[in-house]
């Protein structure tokens, strides 16, 4: 019988195989229920993550689709190593796109102006941080648990927003469909690439993992952070005070999916639609934990997860695989990514009968 | 059935999934394990409950394989946190991602089919009652299972000595180890109740509320589930109450909209969560109880030989 | 001899080259659900079989289901582009902007959208005119109704529900005219649990005729376990209410499906609209339930008739708005693009729209 025996220090060799062995343990599995389904199972495979990176175009989506998990995660991860559980991030990035929105519609000169753009950028950071805000103020006021708070406003914020596009901000020229009218040139995100969707919330989303990892590493405020994560009892002991490292924890979250909701309408959508998200702001929290809570791996882990959506694309495409076989398969492997973790600090051993009475320290 | 009844009565139905979630949830998070697959778990129940059933068998068969399947949804969390420490969050909501497509593709051969509801199971004597008769005494099996429940979770936590050890491994890990219990063991059977008991929650909505199969017909109720037991302060009476709420201002704001009151369907709809938002900052401001009851080891990696 | 031999070597290479034509036509179709869910997505995929039936080798396709009608469409589209499709059916609203967007950059492929209303060179669209069955329904309903409340289980308060609102209950009133229609928006198209819970409600508050405009059966398998009368729709909800669901709307895309793709093959394909109604065969009405008394059926079906020769409009004047405001004078009816932006209830319905 094997057992696990922890590791005196997390193994480098291991944190770059493990994904490896999570990937290949996915194919392996993979390729069986392709199988017994009657596809192709190496044409499946394929299709799921050659097929979608085998254009510019393909490259410049896969941007696209990663750009709103990265801004999420980053923020939410700097949250979730300081126990704070924002699990709102969806809502906050409904209101972010929301109240960039207001600016690009409402608040625009008659004749465009460069300063559009960067205030849609600043609205919808506060829009995010304002309905963060909210669970932040029930938190430290009245103890009120942020994970059921902000979960509940995620809701509110999804229905305040079909109450907008369906009612006052509709399109007056939209036969009454719930939409608001396109975005002038100068309130659309331009794009970096000619023929790619690919615009500045990308480069943005990768100054924001860069910030994030200086913050967490080289600075006090994220040294607090990390503190307040492991023991708060501790941080209490040496004076760092929690309700500003709650405020801040909910606050950046609540900017960056703010920012990532407004890069969403304002950059391939170019208007407000009650469709702003695919459930960014849930998927956010996967990939923050798959990176470890650790900016570059939040990085590799949402270019991952943005690759199983395209992949899964690919394949209704290609193959005509069944949607519901492609979620299938993203569980599969987010299930083999987690386990194979383990071996990163945790070592495999065989089990002597001896040690079962070891004692510990 | 007066039109008082049939309002009251309908909230209970709507509450009923909410507190079997709910309740399976509360165990888990006893024993200091945080599981944010129940929407997938719901589904995995919901789709083998009604396959089962509408291949020719028992309906009760169906809740009984829903059951299983719940739980053994549940397994693969159990393994994957417990046994090789995967964090609890991820790999929950990575369950829940995989329970909707695992429930999709296992019910694509029953969409469209209909099924018989789950027979109404009146008590008799009680069930003539005026009022309180029709209210509480002339539901499905379900029903009464789930308050059952709620009685059975709320004695084995509070008057069985195995429910303390799982409050102890909740509370402490190391001590209850140090004490010779088995943690992770005694972990995975909570997990799995957990699993099973959504598992019955999913049953109920595709046995007994609208008896079909429609994938993603859970419709975000395990994350309300989820909610809720945080809302109850872990306790199951409270859980009770917190579905009722809810299920409450649902119905509420239907009617309100039947009624023709003038405000957006929008911001009717906005009402249960509003209300649950608010009755939890109403209960939250004694913030000893809280923390009294919250269990402190809850998604802490455990490992013996650490 | 010779000749011969170079007359065959033409022919033969003539045959090669008409055979190198005959590559099949690639066609694609965007869901905005999964086709198995026996309703709207599934009605779009029959058209997509029904073109499949129709040309057998000449014609290839593929879909795609459940596509999030955000920045994940236009993506999508791009592929099935890419993928060598020369003629893809978008079939949902959310769809518009990026199959415009991808129809901009793409001149030599043909698109198809449907329930929307931006149209360029390659991009056609076309829907049903849903509210012409409704208002077969509104005259059953008005018989039906003994407490003279309908109750009306709505998805999304947008103008292809709130005119088919519109249509129900002015043919509603015709037959009886103290009657009132109960509405509730349950804010999506598909969720059983809901619609049954928004069911039960209506229900509850009087109404003895249950309509829907969502997508699955669960308002009328409520009314049915209710012992209430109620209308399908999308696909036939006959097994889901046997002895009380009396028909349904149903959208019918397969010869509007074959004659697109028909039109690309033979390359005679204009962009244009298609907004048809009965007469067209797009939209239909699912069978009568036997239990239906025969003088109501004859009613139903003298109306269907009506509007299909064109007797009858569904919108003629006078209408009056929910505050007694004249929308449509007598003599007159309301133009397709009043119908296609409609947001206001007429009078006889409860409730109110967002402004």
């Amino acid at each position: 019988m094997l057992r696990l025996e922890a590791r005196p220090t997390p193994s480098t060799a291991a944190l770059l195989l493990s994904p490896v062995l999570a990937i290949a343990l996915t194919l392996l599995t993979g390729m069986a229920l392709f199988a017994v389904l009657g596809f192709d199972p190496v044409k499946t495979v394929a299709a799921y993550f050659i097929k979608p990176l085998d254009s510019a175009y393909g490259l410049s989506e896969l941007a696209v689709k990663a750009t709103p998990l990265l801004l999420c995660a980053i923020g939410l991860a700097l949250g979730f190593r300081a126990n704070i559980w924002n699990i709102g991030a969806e809502g906050q990035l409904i209101m972010g796109a929301v109240a960039g929105s207001g600016v690009a519609l409402f608040l625009r000169p008659e004749h465009g102006a460069a300063w559009v753009l960067p205030a849609m950028f600043a609205a919808g950071a506060l829009g995010g941080m304002a309905w963060a805000s909210i669970p932040a103020v029930l938190k430290l006021r009245f103890n009120a648990s942020e994970i059921l708070t902000s979960l509940m406003l995620t809701y509110v914020a999804d229905l305040f927003l079909r109450w907008l596009v369906n009612g006052p901000w509709r399109d007056p020229d939209g036969y009454n469909f719930p939409q608001s009218p396109m975005f002038e040139p100068d309130a659309i995100i331009p794009p970096l690439l000619e023929g790619t969707r690919l615009g500045f919330g990308a480069v943005l989303a990768l100054a924001v993992a860069l910030g994030g990892w200086f913050l967490l590493s080289r600075t006090f405020l994220g040294f607090q952070i990390k503190v307040i994560g492991l023991t708060a009892a501790a941080a209490g002991y040496a004076g760092f005070n929690s309700a500003r490292i709650t405020w801040m924890s909910l606050l950046l979250s609540g900017g960056l999916a703010g920012i990532a909701g407004l890069n969403e309408v304002a950059g391939p959508i170019g208007q407000l639609t009650p469709f702003v998200s695919p459930g960014y702001g849930f998927t956010a929290i996967i990939v923050a934990f798959l990176g470890r809570l650790h900016p570059f791996g939040i990085l590799l882990a949402s270019l991952m997860l943005a690759l199983t959506y395209l992949g899964g694309e690919a394949a209704q495409i290609s193959l005509g695989l069944p949607v519901a076989v492609t979620s299938v398969f993203q569980g599969l492997l987010l299930f083999f990514l987690l386990a194979c973790e383990v071996l990163i600090r945790y070592r495999l051993r065989p089990q002597r009968a001896a040690s079962r009475r070891e004692s510990r320290g | 059935m007066t039109e008082t009844v049939a309002i009251l009565v309908s909230m209970i139905l709507a509450a009923a999934p909410l507190l079997f979630a709910a309740l399976g949830e509360l165990i888990t998070e006893k024993s200091g394990v945080l599981n944010l697959g129940v929407e997938g778990m719901m589904l995995a129940g919901a789709v083998t409950g009604f396959a089962v059933t509408a291949s020719g068998h028992d309906p009760w068969l169906g809740v009984i394989a829903a059951a299983a399947a719940g739980a053994a949804v549940a397994a693969i969390f159990g393994v994957l946190t417990l046994l090789l420490l995967a964090n609890q969050v991820a790999t929950g909501l990575a369950l829940t991602m995989f329970g909707i497509g695992l429930s999709a593709l296992v019910g694509k051969p029953f969409v469209g089919i209909p099924l018989e509801k789950l027979p109404a199971l009146p008590i008799p004597l009680l069930g003539r009652i005026p009022f309180f008769g029709p209210l509480l005494f002339q539901h499905d099996g379900m029903i009464y299972l789930a308050v059952l429940l709620t009685l059975g979770v709320h004695l084995f936590l509070t008057r069985t000595r195995a429910g303390l050890i799982v409050r102890a491994v909740g509370e402490n890990h190391d001590a209850a180890h140090a004490l010779g219990y088995p943690v992770r063991l005694i972990r995975f059977g909570c997990v799995l109740f957990g699993g099973a008991l959504a598992g019955l929650g999913g049953a109920y909505l595709s046995l007994a509320y609208t008896p079909m199969w429609a994938q993603n017909m859970t419709a975000g109720r395990g994350w309300i589930a989820l909610a809720l037991v945080v809302f109850a302060t872990w306790k199951p009476w409270r859980v009770l109450a917190g579905a009722l709420l809810f299920g409450g201002f649902t119905m509420a704001q239907l009617h309100a909209q039947g009624l023709g009151l003038a405000v957006p369907p929008e911001f009717l709809a906005m009402l249960p969560y509003l209300a649950t938002m608010l009755v939890l900052v109403a209960i939250s401001r004694d913030a000893t109880r809280i923390r009294l009851n919250a269990p402190a080891c809850i998604g802490k990696l455990f490992h013996p030989d650490d | 001899m010779n000749f011969a031999k170079w007359a065959l070597a033409l022919a033969m290479l003539a045959g090669t080259a008409g055979a190198a034509q005959a590559d099949p036509l690639k066609a694609a179709w965007v869901y905005v659900g999964p086709v198995s869910d026996h309703g709207y997505s599934f009605q779009h995929d029959q058209g997509r079989k029904a073109a499949e039936a129709a040309f057998g080798d000449k014609l290839q396709t593929t879909f795609v289901e459940s596509v999030p009608e955000g920045a994940d469409a236009e993506r999508v589209i791009n592929q099935l582009v890419k993928d060598g499709n020369k003629l893809i059916f978008s079939t949902s609203f959310g769809f518009m902007n990026a199959t415009l967007k991808v129809a901009q950059k793409n001149p030599d492929v043909k698109f198809e959208h449907a329930t929307g209303y931006k149209r360029a060179d390659n991009m056609s669209t076309y829907s049903a005119r849903f509210y012409e069955a409704r208002t077969v329904l509104g005259t059953i309903a008005g018989k039906m109704t003994k407490s003279g409340v309908v109750g009306y289980v709505a998805s999304i308060p947008i103008p292809e529900v709130v005119s088919g609102i519109n249509a129900f209950t002015i043919a509603l009133r015709k037959v009886r005219p103290d009657a009132v229609v109960k509405v509730i928006y349950v804010n999506s198209w598909y969720d059983p649990g809901k619609e049954a819970a928004a069911a039960k409600t209506l229900i509850d508050q009087g109404a003895d005729v249950i309509a829907q405009h969502t997508d699955s059966p669960a308002p009328v398998q409520t009314a049915e376990e209710r012992g209430v009368w109620s209308f399908g729709q999308s696909s036939d909800m006959s097994r889901f209410g046997p002895k009380h669901h009396l028909t349904g709307v149903i959208e019918n895309w397969n010869e509007y499906t074959v004659q697109e793709v028909k039109a690309v093959m033979d390359g005679t394909w204009k962009s244009h609209d298609t907004w048809g109604g009965l007469a067209s065969g797009m939209v239909q009405l699912a069978p009568f339930n036997p239990a239906m008394p025969k003088d109501v059926a004859d009613a139903a079906n003298k109306v269907r008739e009506d509007i299909i020769a064109g007797r009858l409009n569904s919108f003629a004047g006078p209408i009056k708005d929910q505050d007694g405001k004249e929308v449509a004078a007598a003599g007159k009816t309301l133009s397709d693009a009043d119908i296609l932006g409609m947001k206001y209830y007429v009078e006889g319905v409860q409730g109110s729209l967002p402004k």
